[in-house]
């Protein structure tokens, strides 16, 4: 069978609903694709575990010291699970910590921002998550099998991360003047990056269309941006703040908000390396892989001299 | 018609990868690192009485670890009761290119289902 019919096949399973799994034959581009964007998203969110566990030892009770380790598990356990995924595809774990570390790989911007006062805590679950939801429901009906799997696990555990977060930012929201405070400038620093964190904009998307085509994404980057905004400046109201864009309003014709231009400067800058925190991020990365080089090999040592003991009882 | 796409090795992994050169690269690196922990499959059983299902999979160095770390990252909310963890090379599955004359062979076969029998209504409880 030629590689055009093949492609045939596989277009028509897709458009079928079918789902693809490891082993069934696929275009090296869509392998290719799903294990950019799988490894990309495992790295973010282990990356993603840094900005959080920055306030563990800092938590303002034990109940929210908790919640946080708690969450930040969470992440640890969404990268393991992705990683799996990708490595379904041929990659190695190896190779994927390796990309990271070494900076050829991506991870999702957000995490490049540094998490000033205990209120970034709560944005960070109800905005960075919120927006992360919103991208990871979609994916739960992703056309690849493992990815689709990996993704149902994880939107039943992040749904919480969202609901403390918002429920921490309600807690301050009814504080004193300065929580007050502390939670309407954690929301003004976290909202521009969180609608970063969806992307460019559909007319200058790269791998959009394609990916459309093969459902490994169901909706693109601007319509998830909207739905997100359309949800966060509902639930604003309840409290009681702002959100940081002067040309937000509610338009009656389209049934949705209006919103201001993202600043793209930045968001490329970031991209590119040049974040707030970009580079202490890829450092404590390599440093905690570098440190923990030790108990991998004593790990493999024990395994092999327990393996051998076993074997010479036997004997 | 019979031509051979692609060879597997054990479970989902394939053995030789059409990814181009990162993906080639990354099966050397695999291979020539005799300390990356081996890959292994976790089986969950949510409760008693149900049958231990797949999960997921993850690395560890023996079977030991891989059930501590399946404890870990698969049943934090109290998924599971009982765990298996099997090295994820010791599985062997059926080839997708044969599941057309593998599995079809059923398909003509409807009297296998109750379904296929029409019984008079005043037939009960049958």
């Amino acid at each position: 069978m030629s590689v055009q019919n093949l492609e045939t096949l596989f277009q028509a399973k897709i458009d079928k609903e079918v789902k693809i799994e490891p082993r069934d034959w696929m275009p090296d581009a869509y392998r290719k694709t799903n294990v950019r964007q799988i490894s990309q998203h495992a790295h973010s969110e282990i990356v993603g575990m840094l900005p959080e566990g920055n306030w563990i030892s800092r938590a303002p009770s034990l109940k929210r010291k908790a919640i946080l380790i708690a969450k930040v598990q969470d992440e640890a356990g969404h990268g393991l699970y992705l990683y799996s995924a990708a490595e379904t595809l041929g990659t190695s774990r190896e190779q994927m910590i390796d990309d990271l570390n070494s900076g050829k790989a991506k991870y999702s911007s957000i995490f490049n921002y540094p998490t000033l006062t205990w209120a970034d805590m709560g944005a960070v679950g109800w905005l960075v998550d919120g927006a992360a939801i919103l991208n990871q429901v979609m994916l739960c009906r992703t056309s690849y099998g493992p990815y689709a799997r990996a993704m149902v696990r994880i939107c039943k555990e992040e749904s919480f991360h969202q609901r403390q977060g918002f429920e921490s930012l309600l807690v301050l929201s009814k504080g004193t003047d300065e929580q007050k405070a502390m939670c309407q400038d954690a929301i003004n620093r976290w909202w521009w990056p969180s609608l970063m964190m969806f992307g460019p904009k559909d007319s200058e998307s790269t791998n959009s269309d394609q990916s459309m085509k093969w459902k490994i994404k169901r909706k693109t980057n601007d319509e998830l941006r909207q739905n997100f905004i359309d949800m966060i400046a509902e639930q604003i109201k309840l409290l009681g703040m702002t959100l940081p864009d002067p040309d937000l309003k509610w338009n009656e014709e389209k049934k949705h908000y209006d919103s201001g231009e993202i600043n793209w400067d930045e968001f490329w800058a970031v991209v590119k390396g040049n974040g707030p925190c970009n580079k202490q991020r890829l450092a404590a990365r390599n440093k905690a892989h570098e440190e923990g080089a030790w108990v991998r090999e004593a790990a493999m040592a024990y395994a092999a001299k327990k393996k051998a003991k076993e074997l010479s009882r036997v004997a | 018609m019979n031509i051979k796409i692609r060879k597997y090795l054990y479970g989902d992994i394939p053995e030789e990868n059409a990814g181009g050169t990162d993906l080639k690269k990354t099966a050397d690196i695999a291979q020539n690192n005799p300390d990356a922990w081996p890959l292994w499959e976790v089986f969950i059983r949510s409760k008693q009485g149900l049958d231990h299902k797949h999960a997921g999979s993850l690395h560890a160095a023996d079977a030991a670890m891989a059930i501590e770390n399946a404890r870990d990252v698969y049943t934090r909310r109290q998924e599971g009761v009982s765990l298996w963890v099997v090295e994820s090379k010791y599985i062997h599955a059926s080839n997708p290119d044969d599941a057309e004359s593998f599995y079809t062979p059923a398909e003509d076969k409807i009297y296998r289902h109750p379904g296929f029998y029409d019984l008079p209504d005043e037939v009960k409880h049958m």
